[in-house]
């Protein structure tokens, strides 16, 4: 108890750390798996190549991600873009799928009055597709989330610090108090996320807030 | 006017849906096409505003021919209404009914004014601007689906199926309201139904397809019910078709006989007085309420005693209306009323068929 009440600065550390590994894959995620799993849907012949394809990246373990990411990108070993990247890939492999299932669960009516409104593509994409993919596509990204935020740990072993550095570190010394402190920061830096995303999709999708016909 | 020069599509896999339209919508009427499933009618309707491309032929808005424009700005330019409506679920009433004006750059004020004003146009109380379609009734939600294709007041509008997915009571009243608005608006309209009595009741010209987009008839209602040119037609017009192509005939002159009436809270002694079997019940105002047996009433005439299974027509209705007010009676006299709904007397059903058995008058719509 007395280790984590002097180590509290490295505890924010690793937390600071481990929250932008997660959190910007996510968003990296996100922006690439909304024109995949667009495309997915668009053009029936690709759902399965893309959304099976994508799934399959997760099956990747992610110490050989990580491992294998400076051969591939040319970056050094410790460079956190690694972790990064690696990460982003995760969060395709999680959100594609959904981004898809999301589009395809906006009604033909509504498609269709959309376009005969003469909303082009990529109007009816961004102000009636995706705002009804909203729910959906929050659902999936919470799934991602506590995922990054417990693969991220791994990268650990690559030496890229954030609260997974804790569990090494216990590990090494045979010291459980890094651990405790690691896991219930990672728990706390879960919960956040979470209600982060829950937050944002009800301000995003007011219409799902009020009562039904009277 | 929208023209079909025969407009084709063959879809990829060689189906023909639509083979070859001819058909010719005039500017400010209803053009209903109608037909079983498979005939090609919302194929039709789709082609022309591109959502789906034709394959072969044109088809033309107002002589400029629809292949030439923009898709976009195309379908601006036309209202569409779908089954279901299709509503937004994500905007409010106002924000749906906004949609084409707002693509158009109409300005926030004018576009919000014009919106509300549609709310109650369509016959929607204005308290449900800023509800969402969810909040909203089947029928509720289909009234604002024309109130949004009408929101850029579009010269033409294609409706698909709009009243399909609504009971049948809502039904007669979104079409009732539908003819209204179209007598106050006169847009040109292109309406697909599967329904020949809603086509013969809204189209001013109802065209039937037959399976494969090919057009059998191409008729006003009454011509299409009295004189179906083949057996397909004929069959799909239907069972009844000389009872229900009296609707399109005005109701032959007739002088009613003169009913004696009795007001509610009348002695039964009083009530027997006629003799007759069944006695007319009116109100203060001499409206008609309902029937009474003079046999069975043992107590002042209270409307509980009433039967009330027989229609009320007009002198000025159809035929078909005061052959059914006659028919449904319980007296078998068909009760007559004037404009203000007050009794004028009874007519029988004999003397109602045997004035439609005289000559035609110079107002009806026979031809040899």
């Amino acid at each position: 108890m007395t280790w984590i009440l002097d180590h509290l600065d490295d505890i924010g550390y690793y937390t600071l750390q481990h929250a932008w590994l997660a959190a910007l894959p996510l968003l990296l995620g996100l922006l690439l798996a909304t024109p995949l799993g667009w495309a997915a849907r668009r053009y029936r012949g690709l759902y399965t190549p893309v959304v099976a394809g994508t799934g399959l990246l997760y099956t990747i373990p992610s110490l050989a991600l990580f491992i294998l990411m400076p051969l591939i990108l040319g970056t050094q070993i410790l460079d956190p873009v690694n972790v990064v990247v690696a990460m982003t890939i995760y969060t395709v492999a999680l959100l594609t799928r959904t981004v898809a299932d999301g589009l395809g669960a906006v009604p033909d009516s509504v498609i269709a009055s959309a376009t005969a409104m003469g909303l082009g593509p990529v109007r009816r994409l961004f102000t009636v597709e995706l705002p009804l993919a909203v729910p959906v596509i929050a659902a999936g990204l919470r799934v991602a989330a506590v995922s990054n935020v417990s693969i991220v740990s791994v990268a650990a072993l690559i030496g890229v610090p954030q609260l997974g550095s804790l569990f090494t570190d216990g590990f090494y010394r045979d010291f459980l108090d890094p651990i405790v402190a690691g896991l219930v920061a990672c728990v706390v830096l879960a919960l956040l996320f979470d209600l982060v995303i829950v937050v944002l999709a009800r301000l995003l999708t007011p219409w799902l807030r009020t009562g039904g016909a009277p | 006017m929208i023209r079909f020069e025969g407009a084709t599509k063959t879809f990829p896999d060689g189906t023909v849906a639509v083979g070859g339209l001819d058909l010719l919508a005039a500017t400010g009427s209803i053009t209903v096409l109608v037909g079983p499933s498979g005939c090609g009618k919302t194929t039709s309707l789709r082609m022309v505003n591109r959502m789906i491309e034709p394959t072969g032929g044109r088809i033309m808005i107002d002589d400029r021919d629809t292949a030439s424009m923009d898709a976009a700005q195309l379908r601006r330019g036309i209202g569409y209404v779908i089954q279901h409506a299709g509503l937004f679920p994500h905007r409010t009433i106002v924000d749906n009914i906004a949609t084409v004006p707002r693509l158009l750059g109409w300005d926030r004020s004018t576009t919000r004014n014009r919106a509300l004003e549609l709310i109650e146009r369509v016959g929607l109380p204005a308290s449900f601007a800023g509800r969402y379609p969810h909040q909203l009734s089947g029928g509720q939600q289909q009234r604002v689906g024309v109130a949004r294709a009408l929101a850029a007041d579009p010269p033409v509008m294609l409706m698909d199926e709009p009243f399909s997915a609504v009971d049948p009571v809502v039904r007669e009243q979104l079409q009732e309201e539908f003819l209204r608005l179209q007598s106050e608006l006169g847009k040109t309209i292109l309406f697909v139904t599967h329904d020949i009595d809603e086509a013969v009741k809204l189209g001013d010209q109802v065209a039937v397809l037959r399976v494969g987009g090919v057009l059998a008839q191409v008729a006003d209602p009454a011509t299409l019910l009295r004189d179906p040119v083949d057996d397909f037609v004929a069959d799909f017009a239907g069972r009844d078709r000389g009872y229900r192509g009296l609707g399109f005939r005005p109701a032959p002159s007739l002088t009613p006989r003169s009913e004696p009436a009795v007001t509610l809270g009348t002695s039964p002694e009083e009530v027997r007085r006629s003799g007759n079997a069944w006695v007319l019940v009116v109100d203060d105002d001499r409206r008609p309420l309902g029937w009474v047996e003079p046999a069975r009433v043992t107590e002042p005439v209270a409307t509980d005693r009433l039967h009330r299974g027989g229609t009320v027509a007009r002198l000025d209705g159809s035929s078909r209306a005061i052959l059914d007010a006659a028919l449904s009676s319980p007296s078998g006299r068909g009760v007559v009323v004037d404009d203000d709904g007050c009794l004028l007397g009874t007519v029988t059903s004999a003397e109602v068929v045997a004035a439609l058995q005289s000559p035609p008058g110079p107002d009806s719509s026979g031809q040899p």
